[in-house]
């Protein structure tokens, strides 16, 4: 090991060489998932997140749902049974971040959307075990309670853009708008619709006059696993 | 020759501040600072983690508040342990050992020091508030904001100049394999964490940032830190104190200088491709988790290569593990060590992992790896350097020690089991079907079925954290300068020792 001593004697040469050491395995394994076209399935439907779907997705991460909930169906019998078609890259190619979890302590939640009622979803954020007794998930009676804080909805779009979302100018200028329509019954929600198609809307959390952070997690879990239509394609369409 | 060599850095570790030269003034206010802050941060970080292993129990005890939930309190747990106890830990033991085997002190002094450990314990305050009050990444285990990042960056960049100042400035030939260690964790620490947390922040005034990846790039880019936070956070860099206290407290040389370069290398080298193992069969593509799972197997190698070169540091000196608590708790992290890292690779492949994968299994397994490598191997820094620091003859208790040991040996065996069956339990019940080809549970059953384990799993948590107590009251009095009358049967009965 006589080759050793040139490297255990130079400290800038250990560090170079450490350096090189720990790059390669990064590079040949991630650098590729940007470069090759077929990591991202090709299929229609994914769209970005309506102004109050992204603030609900804000709220999902501030709870930390992701430590608890996974948001990827794998490619088996029983998952596919319990939780619908498996996972699609598509479907997150706009999630910054990802929120594909690592453990089901409750259950998976990519294709939750439209599974329950928003009234359900109220009411089993507010206390869960009133609708499911074995319950152990924490309870958030103060997401009806406060208010969305949705005064810089615009940069959040705006942010977004910036790593790669196709916000349009229009979706940006119409944030804080489409905002508020969304989770007001009364609004018209063509507009909204029309930019964001399969959005949920109307009163979401039971409290038609107030805007409040449980519209926006509803909002949010019921779009989730909706934006692709699976019976437009299969499976040999989605092998890559 | 290679073997010359081995023994001459070994003594070259082993003698204190001698030498032809004259006596170094060693910077030790700094360590002292930073034990204080490891020891702080591990009691609460085992303090959090009862308490949210107590709210998968009971989840009434999540309060019904959102600074008191789960999904905040988490983060808290997992970075105050890997961070703020491990973190401070490395610190410690890093400007420790990089003095003595440099037979220099600190670049920069005590100034660039105490800036690095006060700077950290900012870092740390930062991002555990933020968790409470909800600012977070969302991403696991690189949860701090876009501030809380930029200030660990200039943090990390002070602690990799004093590190590699010092080294510079050594007075001894050759780097001591320690050093390699310790050197890889904060260079390749600091390559992840600037790529993982390339972000754009909604705006200078907000906390709120959006990753600069998305989807399945975000995926493999944070378990790519991920799992090289564990590599190199909770590894290499233990390594390194494993390879300066172990023969230190053993007294005898490191088993093999050949071993020691062949593990550093492979090592580094292998433990960067594994992360894709955390996305089994998620929609990133299989050529990468493939390429996981084959390193990760490969792993199992140069780890075990590293376990080995660990205990038989003690050739010679096996009868000193009847008599030594503190080299106790040393030699048998390495044995958890190698444990954990059969299990990893075992859980990497495929079909194992189609089971494992969002279990408890998971959980269980970090846990051995955690307390039984992390901790222990701290616990033996820390039982080693509180004398030493606080120039004390010995610690106030050896009994205590081992009181110590023995308890946290118990929970860590109670939470170990509990996760491996709770966690096999439930991968099994979610792929079971009844005679008619229906799924047989709902996923609430299981739930339900998990219950015991995790009141199990919450003692076991109990009894690690009152091991800590046990230490910190240890500590404390040999901070002091008590000394308790032990009446050891120690050397009588270790006169001739079996092997």
């Amino acid at each position: 090991m006589k080759w050793h001593r040139h490297l255990e004697t130079n400290l800038t040469l250990m560090t170079v060489a450490v350096l090189i050491t720990v790059a390669i395995g990064g590079i040949v394994e991630i650098v590729p998932l940007y470069t090759i076209e077929s990591t991202i399935e090709k299929v229609k439907g994914v769209r970005p997140y309506s102004p109050l779907e992204l603030a609900g997705r804000n709220i999902y991460i501030r709870e930390g749902c992701y430590v608890c909930h996974s948001q990827q169906v794998r490619p088996f019998r029983d998952e596919t049974e319990r939780y619908g078609h498996y996972s699609l890259a598509a479907e997150s190619m706009y999630d910054h971040p990802f929120q594909w979890g690592s453990k089901r302590t409750g259950p998976d939640l990519a294709r939750v959307g439209g599974k329950y009622s928003n009234e359900w979803q109220t009411v089993h954020l507010e206390d869960p075990r009133s609708v499911v007794p074995e319950s152990i998930m924490p309870a958030y009676p103060f997401l009806s309670e406060h208010l969305l804080d949705d005064s810089d909805i615009a940069d959040h779009l705006k942010a977004n853009r910036a790593v790669g979302v196709p916000y349009s100018d229009e979706q940006i200028e119409q944030a804080a708008a489409d905002l508020r329509a969304q989770a007001d019954p009364d609004a018209d929600h063509d507009g909204l619709l029309a930019r964001y198609p399969k959005a949920a809307v109307g009163d979401l959390d039971g409290q038609p006059d107030r805007l409040t952070e449980m519209d926006a997690l509803v909002a949010y879990l019921q779009i989730l696993g909706r934006m692709v239509d699976f019976a437009d394609y299969s499976t040999e369409d989605l092998q890559q | 020759m290679a073997s010359s060599a081995a023994a001459g850095k070994a003594t070259g570790a082993s003698t204190r501040s001698a030498g032809a030269d004259a006596p170094v003034q060693y910077n030790e206010e700094v360590i002292r600072v930073l034990i204080i802050a490891a020891v702080f941060w591990g009691l609460a970080a085992f303090l959090v983690g009862v308490i949210i292993a107590l709210q998968l129990a009971f989840p009434q005890l999540n309060l019904g508040l959102e600074y008191t939930s789960f999904g905040r309190l988490r983060p808290v747990h997992t970075s105050g342990a890997i961070f703020g106890f491990g973190g401070n830990v490395l610190l410690a033991t890093s400007f420790h050992v990089v003095q003595r085997t440099c037979k220099t002190n600190l670049f920069g002094g005590n100034e660039l020091g105490l800036f690095v450990a006060f700077g950290y314990q900012l870092f740390l305050v930062m991002a555990a508030l933020g968790y409470v009050l909800g600012v977070t990444q969302g991403r696991e285990y690189a949860e701090p904001e876009w501030y809380v990042d930029l200030w660990l960056t200039i943090v990390w960049v002070a602690y990799l100049v004093v590190y590699a100042g010092t080294i510079f400035k050594r007075r001894e030939p050759h780097i001591y394999v320690a050093n390699w260690f310790y050197l890889a964790f904060i260079v390749t620490v600091a390559m992840l964490h600037i790529v993982n947390n390339l972000a754009v922040p909604v705006s200078f005034a907000s906390v709120k940032s959006y990753s600069l990846f998305a989807g399945v790039q975000d995926a493999l880019t944070q378990w790519w830190y991920g799992h090289n936070a564990v590599g190199f956070f909770l590894t290499a860099g233990f390594l390194g104190i494993m390879y300066y206290y172990i023969p230190k407290q053993a007294n005898r040389p490191v088993y093999s200088y050949r071993l020691s370069i062949i593990h550093f290398w492979s090592l580094i080298f292998l433990y960067i491709w594994a992360g894709p193992h955390h996305l089994h069969y998620t929609a990133m593509p299989d050529r990468a988790q493939t390429l996981g799972m084959t390193f990760s197997v490969m792993l199992w190698m140069p780890s075990w290569g590293g376990m080995i070169n660990g205990i038989m540091t003690l050739s010679g000196a096996w009868d000193k593990l009847r008599t030594d608590p503190v080299l106790r708790f040393l030699v048998t992290s390495v044995a958890f060590y190698g444990m954990s890292t059969f299990e990893g690779p075992v859980m990497s492949v495929k079909p194992v992992n189609a089971l494992s994968h969002y279990t408890d299994w998971t959980i269980g397994h970090v846990h051995s790896g955690a307390l039984g490598w992390v901790a222990f191997v701290s616990f033996g820094a820390i039982y080693f350097l509180v004398p030493h620091l606080w120039k004390r003859e010995r610690l106030y208790s050896l009994k205590l020690v081992s009181y110590h040991f023995w308890i946290s040996t118990i929970g860590i065996v109670l939470y170990i089991t509990a996760m491996w069956i709770s966690g096999i339990m439930q991968g099994l019940m979610w792929r079971s079907y009844d005679e008619l080809g229906f799924l047989q549970y709902s996923f609430v059953e299981t739930v339900e079925a998990m219950h015991p384990f995790y009141v199990i799993r919450a003692l076991g948590g109990v009894l690690f954290l009152l091991g800590a107590f046990i230490m910190v009251y240890n500590l404390v009095r040999t901070v002091r300068g008590d000394v308790v009358a032990e009446t050891r049967p120690e050397p009588a009965a270790a006169a001739s020792p079996a092997e």
